[in-house]
């Protein structure tokens, strides 16, 4: 199957994004989960329910308002511009920012539920054989919840393959550049080219299936429960 | 020797108040008995550090404050070892992993303690490659012992390890749990609501009830008073502590010297000059005035009349002087005032030989 370079190029864009969102999601979403689910009060109710928000909410609002606050003669464009020297409205940095925000309940969501499952009893004896708060996380929490990080891991990524409304708001249609595939497909489609919207179209279509058979055939051979 | 100082107070669900002011032997192994509900597990978490004691509460072991005014110090830091009734061993590691993670994480400034003594006497050295959930009850409650034990604590806090075994489970366990006290020079505190496990392992006693502490001492001289809930209970029984003299494989039967005389009780697997406790139940004790002859009784010990509860019920509790230590035995109060006892009564006590039996040792 032949593709174009603009397509290659908005393969390469895609998984790039995905996996740099990814990691961002996993590096903030562990400590995030971790504290909605030991804490119970107002301030995080509040916050998850801003974390939901992306669930229930249109992404062309979340991209309308993300833009506006991109906008070069904003503190947050300013701060930006005056720390890297270009402009973030309509950058590979803006789509990530976006992308964090648009798949955080993805994420964080799956980690939080596994960590509320993780026996508060087994953490209370690894304390009484010394193992530091911090310590007790990365020997219990953990790898009782090793399974929940595939999950929201998967989960984050496919979302962000997928997503298009704050990509298209916040990213524009910049070839190699901002234009991820659901875009060069929306592309494609816009300018009559159904061959190659075909193509793009039965790829995510074959990677969605791919990827979210492998998560659930290794959710279904994990060797430990934390049910209880 | 360090001592737990305790000044607790600690409010729990309902209207319940764990209230206690007293010190804890920091050697050997003491009982905290009481129904459920009185106390036992609050008491031991506060000492844990898994629970906050009121402000104002302390608690401090030896010199190192683990809870005062100013101080609140984390379970990890605190050097308890805590064997919880369920068990609590980590899924996700095997039996040795288990044991590493407490090994690993050992005491500062202590040696760590023996792994090959601790797995021999806990008998798990065929469990080493088994995942938890495998285990049974009984083996995961020792491996839950010598996983506190290898995190070297300084003092060992056991809540009821032994409530969800079987009898034949808790025989086990409590042998185990005897060698350790005999081999480590660990104090422990040792929660349960059965006082013949107590028996096996105790040597002082603390009785809770709602919250309060209603008698605190040595073992033995607490289960030969009269004025005890214990003495109370239907399963009353004095201990008594004797030196092993003598086997008799012919009849099956072994010998103790306790205070000069002779109690035999069913073959056990100690050797002479051995120290071993001796559990008489006050309902098998029986009184005569002079030595009786020609009787199925095999143990009949010379004694003094102590002290007589006197009561209007159907039965009178006595309390028999042996050398240092003493027997209770309950009699009718009809046989009693049949046989005229007045306190310094020259005495013989018959013993069922049966009633030796619940010395645990005898399972072995």
């Amino acid at each position: 199957m032949f593709l174009s370079a603009q397509e290659w190029a908005a393969i390469q864009l895609t998984l790039m994004l995905a996996t740099v969102t990814t990691t961002i999601l996993i590096a903030i979403g562990t400590p995030l989960a971790w504290w909605l689910a030991n804490r119970r009060n107002n301030l995080t109710a509040l916050i998850e329910a801003l974390v939901a928000l992306p669930l229930i909410l249109p992404p062309t609002v979340l991209g309308f308002y993300l833009l506006i606050i991109f906008a070069p003669q904003t503190p947050i464009g300013q701060f930006w511009e005056s720390l890297t020297g270009t402009q973030l409205a309509f950058s590979f940095s803006a789509l990530v920012i976006g992308s964090v925000l648009y798949s955080l309940p993805f994420v964080v969501q799956p980690l939080q539920q596994a960590f509320q499952r993780v026996p508060q009893t087994l953490l209370s004896a690894a304390a009484t054989l010394g193992a530091t708060p911090l310590d007790r996380f990365r020997t219990i929490v953990l790898p009782l919840s090793a399974r929940s990080f595939v999950t929201a891991a998967a989960l984050g990524f496919a979302h962000t393959v997928g997503e298009f409304g704050v990509v298209l708001m916040i990213g524009g249609n910049i070839p190699g550049e901002t234009q991820v595939l659901s875009i060069a497909l929306f592309d494609a489609v816009e300018s009559l080219q159904f061959d190659q919207a075909h193509r793009l179209a039965v790829g995510l279509v074959v990677f969605s299936i791919v990827l979210l058979f492998l998560l659930y055939r290794s959710n279904r051979s994990n060797p430990w429960r934390v049910d209880t | 020797m360090s001592t737990l100082k305790l000044a607790l107070l600690c409010r729990g669900d309902d209207d319940f108040t764990l209230s206690l002011d007293t010190a804890l032997s920091g050697s050997g192994v003491t009982g905290i008995f009481g129904s459920s509900g009185s106390g036992k597990t609050t008491l031991l978490n506060c000492i844990a550090g898994l629970r906050r004691a009121e402000v104002g509460s302390s608690i401090v072991w030896g010199e190192n404050v683990w809870q005062d005014e100013s101080t609140f110090m984390p379970t990890w830091q605190r050097q308890t070892g805590v064997v919880f009734q369920d068990g609590r061993l980590f899924p996700h590691l095997n039996v040795q992993q288990n044991l590493r993670y407490a090994a690993d994480r050992c005491r500062s400034g202590k040696t760590a303690a023996a792994w090959d003594k601790v797995v021999l006497w806990l008998q798990l050295q065929p469990l080493l490659a088994r995942l938890p959930e495998t285990l049974s009850a009984g083996q995961r409650q020792r491996v839950a012992i010598a996983r506190a034990l290898l995190s070297n604590p300084a003092l060992l806090l056991l809540d009821e390890p032994m409530a969800n075994l079987d009898h034949a489970a808790r025989a086990e366990c409590i042998t185990c749990l005897q060698q350790v006290r005999r081999e480590m020079n660990i104090p422990m505190i040792y929660v349960s609501h059965d006082i013949e496990e107590l028996a096996q392992l105790a040597d002082d006693l603390l009785i809770l009830e709602n919250g309060r502490i209603i008698e605190h001492g040595s073992f033995l001289d607490i289960s030969s008073r009269l004025n005890t809930t214990l003495a109370h209970a239907t399963n009353a029984a004095a201990i008594t502590t004797g030196t092993v003299v003598e086997h008799d494989s012919h009849y099956g039967l072994s010998r103790l010297n306790v205070e000069g005389q002779s109690i035999w009780i069913n073959l056990i697997a100690a050797t002479t000059g051995q120290q071993r406790r001796i559990r008489i139940p006050a309902r098998d004790v029986s009184i005569c005035c002079e030595r009786p002859n020609a009787t199925s009784i095999l143990n009949i010990l010379s004694v003094t009349l102590a002290e007589i509860e006197e009561s209007s019920g159907p039965h009178v509790l006595l309390r028999l002087q042996l050398g240092d230590q003493f027997l209770l035995a309950r009699l009718t109060r009809k046989s009693a005032e049949a046989l005229n006892l007045t306190r310094g009564d020259a005495l013989f006590a018959q013993i069922k030989s049966a009633a030796l039996l619940s010395d645990l040792d005898t399972n072995v």
